[in-house]
């Protein structure tokens, strides 16, 4: 069986299968496998991801730090009355983002997309176009297999590990997918999509990893915010029609480098970065 | 490379490595002891000695030994469960030299006086890799189901576990061979495609020279 391990080698079997989700589909596992199991359990992860956001935006909710949590709540009631800059879809996708960020803080029950870390990114991404453009559960379920395709064309040829490349393989692998998957669900040919994967890798390249104290909390849940804003502005960008001046193969191995090239210290150590920031006093241990 | 490893895996957070990777070493180990845990000696080392109450590490690695898997809910309460189950557990906080940077070491004692000793590195996404076995060195993952037979090292005690297993007609996708030395301690690992039932671990466990047989459920 063929099998992809770069974006033009997927744009090529997309054109075989007829669409990206099905190549992505067609392309899943080992000779044989189920294919229905394989659409089941992306439902169940949507439905995972759902519940996650729900779980997110629980006001009481506290980290073990006891740092973050119950913030998507005033981040949601703030949207509500009208005080957020940018609109109620990116009002919502923010609020979304952060809330599932905060369920995995708090040991909720999330679906790692592509890291626990990053899992907010690609779930807000979805929820709020479904409630702006009314999108079917059935639709989100395909432009996840989108996102998927494009999350292992990175996890192959770069990394989806913070500790390996910084916070641009997570946060910004997570927003890649939400782009392609967002062009998707507007219905962008399969190289539009790809195209807006590429722009989400541009703007993040170079993120640091840096949590405070080497907890998945600060800055990890508001970096799940601007994931899914650029996701959203990656996938504008792309479906208008403007042009990328590089493969999206390149910006991929362009990201590896840049990975290889950070220090240890901004690789998930919890030393530089933010996490070399002296703390508020109340925020001092 | 799965796309279920992109998407995936459903877990309780807040850290793949140190979270859900910490509830898999927790349940290798009760799967490698079987018989249902009573004392645990946990020593945390590396990062997982740094973050691991703020990951909740210890929560997911008793979760483990109470054989949970990592999206299980009850993994932040593991600490008051296992209490109500009559699981002892100490945790030890203490860099292990030249250890992978997320490694635990378990000493686990069952009800039925059989005993453990498991050293395994949380290597990301939520893997793991077993690294130590009861003092020796091994290497395997539980990424498949997973025959652990600890034996002593003699001619043909290989010969007849593999052809007891070709007579179950399980398919062996991958096997190794630790030993301490010649005609010492050795542990088998042996990797198949499906998992044999109990009945037929019990009977592996029984044959000439053999110790210990047992079944490591795909993680």
């Amino acid at each position: 069986m063929q099998d992809y391990t770069t974006i033009s080698e997927l744009l090529i079997l997309a054109k075989q299968a007829g669409s990206l989700p099905q190549a992505v589909l067609e392309h899943y596992g080992r000779e044989g496998a189920d294919k229905k199991e394989a659409v089941e359990q992306m439902r169940r992860s949507l439905a995972v991801m759902r519940a996650s956001i729900q779980e997110g935006l629980n006001p009481d909710a506290r980290s073990m730090s006891g740092r973050v949590g119950g913030q998507s709540a005033k981040l949601m009631k703030s949207l509500l009355n009208g005080e957020s800059f940018g609109g109620k879809p990116i009002g919502l996708a923010s609020a979304y983002a952060l809330a599932a960020a905060e369920c995995n803080a708090c040991m909720g029950r999330i679906v790692a997309a592509p890291t626990a870390g990053a899992c907010g990114v690609l779930p807000a991404a979805l929820f709020s176009a479904q409630d702006e453009k009314g999108y079917s559960d059935e639709d989100l379920v395909k432009a996840l297999f989108v996102a998927a395709g494009v999350g292992r064309v990175i996890a192959l040829r770069a990394s989806i590990s913070g500790a390996e490349g910084g916070c641009q393989a997570e946060v910004g692998s997570a927003s890649a997918m939400a782009a392609a998957a967002l062009s998707h669900l507007a219905g962008a040919d399969p190289e539009t999509c790809m195209r807006a994967a590429g722009f989400a890798l541009m703007n993040l390249m170079g993120l640091v990893c840096d949590p405070v104290e080497g907890l998945v909390e600060v800055p990890c849940v508001y970096r799940n915010v601007v994931g899914v804003s650029c996701a959203i502005t990656a996938a504008n960008l792309a479906v208008s029609g403007i042009p990328l001046i590089m493969p999206v193969d390149e910006i991929i191995e362009a990201m590896r480098r840049v990975g290889r090239s950070l220090p240890a210290s901004l690789r998930e150590t919890g030393e530089g970065g933010c996490a070399a920031c002296r703390l508020c006093s109340e925020d001092a241990k | 490379m799965d796309i279920f490893d992109i998407i995936g895996p459903v877990m309780i957070g807040p850290s793949s490595s140190h979270t859900a990777g910490a509830a898999r070493i927790g349940r290798a180990a009760a799967n490698l002891l079987g018989d249902e845990p009573k004392e645990a000696k946990i020593t945390l080392s590396g990062s997982f000695l740094r973050t691991h109450k703020g990951h909740g590490t210890d929560r997911a690695i008793i979760a483990g030994l109470l054989d949970m898997p990592v999206d299980d809910l009850r993994i932040r309460d593991s600490l008051e469960i296992a209490e109500r189950c009559g699981l002892k557990y100490e945790f030890i906080l203490e860099d292990i030299p030249d250890a992978h940077p997320n490694t635990a070491l378990i000493e686990l004692t069952g009800k039925s006086g059989s005993h453990v000793s498991m050293r395994a590195a949380s290597v990301g996404g939520g893997n793991i890799r077993v690294e130590m076995l009861n003092g020796l060195t091994v290497s395997f993952t539980g990424a498949m189901d997973t025959l652990v037979i600890s034996h002593t090292d003699a001619p043909g005690v290989i010969a007849n576990v593999s052809s007891l297993i070709a007579a179950l007609s399980v398919n062996i996708a991958t096997m190794q061979v630790f030993r301490r030395n010649a005609g010492g301690d050795a542990v088998m690992v042996i990797e198949t495609d499906h998992a044999p039932d109990m009945e037929s671990v019990k009977m592996i466990g029984r044959l000439r020279g053999i110790k210990t047989c047992n079944l490591l459920n795909k993680l």
